[in-house]
């Protein structure tokens, strides 16, 4: 679903002048750079990190909404809610993919998150708490995450930039499935109405953290932007999704959390409060309502299934093995 | 690609996943994904990457087995055919009074 | 639609019921692996085959509805009955379990339904459900398929994963011959002509199971008693938990549009 831009990652490099100029020219030109090609560390370990961190968005993003597949209560609601998370495994498996290009394994990458050393969007270490939840998430969270990832797909690194297309292209449907989930709810009963607005109200402002510090103490922006693995500013996204976003409160009659929250036809763009960076802060650094749960869940799908993967790598074993008996045999 | 991480998971081969969308056209790389054996293969890339009726055809081959030119020798290897335009119709002048030719 | 309330709509009603309640509660269990499954790619499958089954209830209680002419929609059918009127077979309310639970039980069930709307497909008198059937058919091959080579590489995986499989066929397969049972209003079915008998495909399921089982170096368990009642209402302790969480929004706010 989405990554929170870059945690803490280092860009530092190592190479010489005249290799970093040629690389540079390179990504001015808009030429895109493939797996095997001459690369400068820090590019590289940039990348890692940050696809890295988007796939285990994806992943730990299933948990939150996965909580509700069971009392969807529709059909047809439980179809879409399950193809969406769903979606959101496949989107984890692409970007993970992408990753294994530079060299870094899956396992590599699933072991740092179940050690809890390896970050993802703080966005889902908040609670689903109704069924309200999942429309917010779906309008808020999604629509966020479409800000972030429509860029990604003009990103300089090809695999990166191949994965977001398809995630994009896939990922179309969910956001208007939770805005519809609202609407549904907005024009529903006065009980809908407020669990409308509640789910509003607590998942606004985690939503305008995803975008990640302001650009000015957004520390590694500038090489990202330089070296077009990132196309926008945190700042420039949050303004564009504040933008958007409003108005379609607004069309459901449900009112956006934010006193300060103001047209400014100058700019022609919102005014809005402040986020509150201490929350934010607490919540990347682990201590968010849900990131040990989070954590809890994963390794426990990954401890419970450690036997089926010994099993099929196993049993793959034994089938090699047989098939090669007859043809040594016959040499 | 080796498991640097000294941890006893055991890694699941990866494998790269071609699909063709329909038939008249060719099977194209769509991505890559873990599996233990071809045929789980198979099924995984049917269940990951035809989700949406992408494709009719599925090939998958392990990552592996992939032989790639190197990029560092990019220039030798595909160079030498920029300046071979006598390869393309556009070298050749024939008036346009022949018609299409 | 609005149609008579004569017996042969009660009958066709009630046995759409009985194949709708079996692809909605095992879609159900399916679905609660989103998140949990022991690979990534095998979250995919799950789902994919959750969706299938949620798809094929959809249909069932769609049609059942308009047969039933009451006005009653698919979600009146899958969310409002009580615990006794939901029909399905016992198995597939059995629940998750471990990974080999799951597969086995999709394994059994993908092994009966595959052939069975296959026959449904070919000669049912209804041509709505032969529709069903035919788009069904298709999608139970391949859990049939997929499980079955999971099976397979479970059974003769580890040492540890046999167990578990074996454990698994321990549990589940008292919870098969049931669906080869025809209930009183099954049997009404078969004999107007809109399902055939469920017993005629105890032969080929045996065969299926068995060349599994062979390949994956497992013994099927002998069953002493097969345990039934899920198509008389009469359900095991896990069902009611499994409705509190499915109906939980249709009873927590009733008569609302979602």
């Amino acid at each position: 679903m989405y990554s929170q831009g870059l945690i803490g990652a280092d860009s530092s490099t190592t190479e010489s002048e005249e290799f970093l100029a040629a690389f540079q020219s390179r990504i001015d030109r808009e030429e895109k750079i493939e797996p095997n090609d001459p690369m400068p560390e820090g590019y590289r370990r940039t990348l890692v990190r940050q696809i890295g961190q988007h796939a285990h968005s994806e992943i730990v993003g299933m948990l939150p909404e996965g909580n509700w597949i069971a009392r969807a209560p529709t059909l047809r609601r439980k179809m879409a809610l399950l193809a969406k998370v769903q979606d959101e495994g496949g989107h984890g498996l692409y970007l993970y993919s992408a990753a294994e290009t530079l060299g870094v394994s899956r396992e590599q990458m699933t072991e740092e998150l179940l050690a809890g050393k390896a970050k993802y969007s703080s966005i889902f270490n908040y609670p689903t708490l109704t069924w309200a939840d999942i429309g917010a998430i779906g309008w808020l969270v999604d629509g966020a995450a479409i800000m972030n990832q429509i860029p990604l797909c003009r990103c300089s690194f090809g695999p990166y930039a191949r994965a977001m297309i398809r995630v994009c292209k896939e990922e179309s449907f969910h956001q208007r499935q939770g805005y519809e989930i609202m609407m549904e709810l907005a024009k529903g009963s006065e009980e809908q109405k407020e669990m409308a607005q509640d789910a509003l109200n607590r998942w606004w402002w985690p939503s305008l953290m995803m975008f990640g510090p302001h650009d000015s103490d957004s520390q590694h922006g500038d090489q990202s932007m330089a070296w077009k693995i990132k196309r926008f500013s945190n700042d420039q996204l949050r303004e564009k999704f504040i933008n958007a976003t409003v108005p379609q409160a607004k069309f459901i009659g449900l009112s956006v959390p934010d006193p300060d929250l103001q047209w400014n036809a100058e700019k022609q763009g919102y005014d809005h409060g402040e986020i509150d960076w201490s929350e934010f802060k607490a919540v990347v650094s682990g201590e968010g309502q849900m990131n040990r749960d989070r954590i809890r869940d994963r390794n426990k799908a990954h401890d419970d299934g450690a036997w089926v993967r010994e099993a099929a790598l196993a049993h793959a074993q034994k089938r090699a093995n047989k098939q090669h008996i007859p043809q040594e045999a016959a040499e | 690609m080796t498991d640097t991480t000294g941890k006893t998971e055991a890694m699941t081969p990866l494998w790269e996943v071609f699909i063709r969308p329909r038939n008249g056209l060719h099977h194209r790389h769509v991505g890559s994904l873990h599996a233990a054996d071809s045929d789980m293969a198979l099924q995984a890339a049917r269940d990951v990457y035809t989700r949406r009726g992408e494709g009719n055809s599925i090939w998958v081959v392990r990552s592996s087995e992939i032989a790639a030119s190197d990029p560092s020798f990019a220039e030798p290897m595909f160079e030498p055919a920029d300046d071979k335009i006598y390869r393309h119709p556009t070298f050749y002048d024939i008036p346009d009074e022949v018609g299409h030719m | 639609m609005a149609a008579p309330d004569n017996d042969a709509n009660h009958t066709a009603f009630r046995a759409l019921l009985e194949l709708a309640d079996d692809c909605l509660v095992l879609g159900h269990r399916l679905s609660e692996w989103c998140g949990h499954a022991p690979t990534l790619e095998e979250d995919l499958a799950l789902a994919n085959m959750g969706l299938d089954l949620l798809g094929q209830a959809r249909a069932l209680y769609a049609h059942a509805g308009e047969i039933e002419g009451k006005g009653r929609s698919e979600d009146d059918l899958a969310f409002l009955r009580r615990e006794r009127d939901y029909r399905n077979c016992l198995l597939v309310e059995r629940p998750n379990g471990d990974f080999a639970v799951t597969m086995l039980r999709q394994l059994y069930f993908a092994a009966f339904m595959e052939p069975y709307w296959r026959d449904i497909a070919e000669s049912s008198t209804d041509a709505d459900l032969r529709g069903i059937a035919a788009k069904a058919q298709k999608e139970m091959a391949y859990h049939l398929r997929h499980a079955g080579e999971w099976v397979i590489r479970l059974g003769d995986g580890t040492g540890e994963s046999a167990a578990h499989m074996a454990a698994a066929a321990t549990e589940l397969h008292r919870y098969t011959g049931e669906l080869f049972m025809a209930s009183p209003v099954r049997t009404e079915a078969v004999a107007a002509g809109l399902l055939p008998d469920p017993e005629n495909l105890r032969e080929a399921w045996d065969d299926t199971i068995a060349t599994v089982f062979r390949t994956a170096k497992l013994t099927a368990p002998e069953v002493r008693v097969h345990q039934k009642g899920g198509r008389d209402g009469l359900h095991g302790e896990d069902m009611g938990h499994l409705l509190a969480e499915l109906q939980f929004m249709q009873r927590a706010y009733p008569g609302l549009s979602w």
